[in-house]
């Protein structure tokens, strides 16, 4: 049979892979003991780092890419997809992810920023990239430069949900909201949002972002989980939240479960029975600014 | 006709859309009783691993492979291929053993290795398929019954029929070419008059 050429890297394989990962789980893990635990719990993914969220807000100090002996580690212990995070506007870190060849990379707000102004221009990579946002406007801004998947940033390693609710219904509300402006509105909430025009007309017509949209920053437990499905995300990534906690392997299926069964209350109750102690939680509201992470980017 | 959808996890919101942009309805699967009155399943892309442990876990694997060894149609894409595998070159995840071949995880590499190509797909007719490969799995052998539909330039087959079990190692629900769709559709259709027909004689031959 006659075929054509490979095209890699392409739009429609970026986003596709996010598409591929919806109604599951992404865990971080930072061992590869603890990637095959987050596998055999029924990850859809995993997100390989030196330190998880909490360990990183409690060392303090500039937080970096993962060792890529601790990514090849990882890579070699699983078969789902592995990413990695590289630090906001790292141009090289996204690049060396990249030839170590993780499946998606996060330019993550966890990590200590290296470009106050930029974040990476996506768009110049093969590998899909994940970004973290507040409100559309900065998911708009994100999917701009080329990224292919959307979380919330919610405040990471506090195992605070409030704030991924805050930035989904954000997300989620102005959505809703695009879809009743006529035109000339549109260009007007461009301006208020700071989002190119064009995506807004796209997501106008197609009353959803152009890309999946995942919850994360502070899901700590099975509710958590089936919260953020019924708010309306795609999927959950759990940070702290599953190694933190008292039993990993039990927390990860219970959430795991609690987010395929995200409707039937009865499932969710079931996955939260005797799972032990959660990650001990922060209240948002008593972090100094400067020592939120969900405020850095823009 | 009522399709069901496997909807552990993966891209099943997407056969969904494709589902009713072509006036057919369709249900999501999650728990062994949403499988009672569908006429035909998909199993979506997703992650393999994935779906298998959480078949076991939501205790709907052998429910599942009862009905599609009882010949209800079913198309795998992806991880759905994978799942319909009888073997795969892996030790995990565990298959449902239904088409008669084996299959090679990741068969490309990683996700940068991820692309799109031009397929020719017998039965569907011209113009090629645009086919989306997302570390996808390629067919490794196949047995006696099993007919290839296409197969990539170093021949091997990516999209497979066996009986109502049809197969492809890439995504036809992320384009919108509804040709499989249709294709499949019409599978269900010829396999539910022909049942209807059979569950006629029966009551003809044993009145009462």
């Amino acid at each position: 049979m006659v075929n054509g050429d490979k095209k890699t890297g392409t739009w429609t394989v970026k986003v596709g892979l996010a598409q591929m990962l919806k109604g599951g789980v992404i865990m971080d893990v930072v061992t590869a003991d603890q990637a095959r635990i987050a596998e055999d719990a029924g990850a859809c993914a995993v997100m390989a780092l030196e330190r998880v969220p909490a360990e990183i807000r409690a060392a303090g100090g500039v937080a970096r890419m993962a060792d890529p002996t601790k990514v090849a580690e990882i890579q070699a212990a699983v078969s789902i997809p592995v990413m990695a995070k590289c630090r906001i506007g790292h141009i090289v870190e996204a690049q060396v992810l990249e030839a170590l060849g993780v499946d998606y990379i996060d330019e993550s707000e966890v990590l200590t920023p290296a470009d106050e102004a930029n974040h990476v221009w996506k768009h110049d990579y093969t590998v899909p990239f994940v970004c973290g946002c507040r409100d559309l406007g900065e998911a708009l801004r994100r999917i701009g430069e080329g990224a292919a998947m959307i979380r919330t940033k919610g405040e990471a390693g506090t195992g605070n949900v409030v704030e991924a609710v805050r930035h989904a219904r954000a997300v989620l509300g102005a959505l809703r909201r695009i879809g009743t402006l006529d035109d000339a509105e549109l260009m007007a909430e461009a301006k208020r949002l700071g989002a190119p025009l064009q995506l807004l007309q796209e997501v106008r017509r197609d009353g959803r972002l152009p890309v999946v949209n995942f919850a994360a920053g502070g899901i700590a437990t099975p509710a958590d989980a089936a919260l953020m499905m019924q708010v309306g995300v795609d999927g959950v990534f759990v940070g702290s939240g599953i190694f933190k906690s008292e039993h990993p392997a039990r927390m990860a299926g219970a959430i795991v479960k609690a987010t395929t069964h995200f409707r039937d209350a009865a499932i969710v109750a079931e996955a939260s029975r005797g799972l032990g102690a959660a990650m001990p939680g922060l209240d948002v509201h008593e972090i100094p600014e400067t020592e939120q992470l969900a405020v850095r980017g823009w | 006709m009522l399709i069901g959808i496997l909807a552990l996890q993966g891209d099943f919101a997407e056969h969904r859309a494709a589902l009713a942009a072509l006036g057919v309805d369709s249900r999501l699967v999650r728990l062994p009783n949403e499988l009672s009155a569908i006429d035909g399943l998909i199993i979506p892309g997703g992650e393999s691993t994935t779906m298998a442990l959480l078949l076991d876990r939501y205790e709907l694997r052998e429910p599942l492979r009862a009905r599609l060894a009882a010949g209800l149609p079913a198309w795998g894409t992806c991880a759905g291929m994978v799942l319909l595998a009888r073997r795969l070159t892996d030790a995990r995840p565990r298959p449902l053993g239904i088409v008669d071949m084996v299959v090679s995880r990741n068969a490309f590499g990683r996700q940068v290795d991820s692309f799109e190509t031009q397929l020719s797909v017998d039965g569907i007719g011209e113009p090629a398929l645009h086919a989306v490969f997302i570390r996808a799995p390629v067919v490794q052998e196949t047995g006696p019954a099993v007919r290839v539909l296409a197969r990539l330039p170093d021949g091997r087959p990516v999209a497979v029929q066996q009986g109502p079990h049809l197969a492809t190692a890439f995504h036809p629900e992320l384009t919108a070419d509804r040709r499989l769709h249709r294709r499949f559709l019409a599978t269900v259709a010829q396999r539910s008059t022909v049942q209807s027909a059979r569950l006629a004689t029966d009551r003809s031959a044993f009145p009462g």
